[in-house]
């Protein structure tokens, strides 16, 4: 396997992700995050007579619609033409997710939980259906993601942003401790 | 109302043609890849996060925002422009109360650990071939509808 197929180390993604907030302002002053194109959707495609929608999104949100689109692109060409390799997970993770009943660690999600055929269990459909909600909710409401608060807010010293990040902890750490063996308990 | 001043839309100049879409593209293009060979959109990765068994996540933000704030520090003190000549401008976010970052956040960290995905990595999956998230990134898309759709309601 070469270089570029295997897994890129946590010191060249991170400044590799880190390397995209300067570019797109260098670009077009646009301020790195992909939450707003959820909301640039929902301005193009359904903005109903909701206040929250009616802004030119063409100004404003159309950078963010292709910029998405590239990222659907780019998953398929990471997995198409470069190879995505089966995930080497820590020891310790293994054995917990194994007390969870999840014993299939091939792949980059576990096909226990997010396959066609069990999207309609509860495990599935927590997982896919109210995770999504939660993750489209929760972004639009914070003002930001992963990308918007944690990687941009943060470099950029914003005070709102480290309470975002507080918060994105916060409610992971207690989905995955509380809720995970409550929504996977159907695996044991 | 300071819940509708809309600093997420502080962006300026004018719509972008189709050159600048297609970089755009590119660019996102650029992300997904990294966004799967960084493997941060696997659910496995992102339950050692939650769990603290690997220091790989916690590496991979640290040295975003570590290069992250570093250039926007070069960028600023050279005075830089975009293409467009304009100066570059990072708007400000406002505390305010603060609701709305707890909160929100909370949600959304909950949705995080459940699809194991946050927003870029629920759409890399799709064209990584993982089809069911589909569903999942409609659902955040009706997630963020639902969300303007309450807006006027909530505490921010």
């Amino acid at each position: 396997m070469g270089p570029l197929a295997r897994p890129w180390p946590w010191f060249v993604a991170g400044p590799l992700i880190g390397l995209f907030v300067p570019v797109l302002l260098l670009v077009g002053n646009r301020l790195f995050g992909i939450s707003g194109s959820l909301r640039a959707a929902c301005a193009a495609l359904v903005p109903g007579r909701v206040e929250y929608f009616q802004y030119d999104w063409r100004r404003l949100g159309s950078w963010n619609l292709a910029f998405l689109a590239g990222v659907v692109l780019g998953g398929f060409v990471a997995a198409r033409f470069i190879g995505i390799p089966d995930i080497v997970l820590s020891p310790r993770t293994e054995a917990t997710l194994a007390g969870l009943g999840i014993h299939d660690l091939h792949g980059l999600v576990p096909r226990e939980v997010f396959s066609w055929a069990f999207l309609l269990t509860v495990r599935g459909f927590v997982s896919v259906v109210v995770g999504g909600f939660l993750v489209g909710f929760g972004t639009a409401y914070a003002g930001g993601c992963t990308s918007g608060h944690a990687i941009s807010g943060l470099a950029d010293r914003q005070l709102a942003s480290l309470v975002a990040v507080a918060g994105f902890f916060a409610g992971g750490l207690f989905a995955t401790h509380a809720l995970l063996p409550l929504v996977l308990g159907g695996l044991r | 109302m300071s819940a509708s001043r809309d600093l997420e839309l502080a962006g300026r100049g004018v719509a972008p043609g189709a050159p600048q879409l297609l970089a755009y593209l590119l660019l996102g293009t650029a992300f997904g890849v990294v966004l799967a060979k960084s493997e941060v959109l696997s659910w496995f990765r992102i339950q050692e996060m939650f769990r603290f068994q690997a220091f790989r996540m916690y590496g991979i933000i640290g040295s975003a925002v570590a290069v992250a704030g570093l250039s926007l520090a070069i960028l600023r003190s050279v005075g830089a422009r975009a293409l467009d000549g304009q100066p570059i401008e990072v708007p400000p976010k406002a505390l305010g109360r603060g609701y709305r970052y707890w909160i929100g956040g909370g949600l959304f960290g909950i949705g995080w650990a459940l699809t194991g995905a946050c927003p870029g990595p629920l759409f890399a999956l799709v064209g990584a071939g993982q089809g069911v998230f589909a569903v999942a990134a409609l659902s955040a898309l009706v997630g963020t509808w639902v969300y303007g759709w309450l807006r006027p309601h909530l505490p921010h």
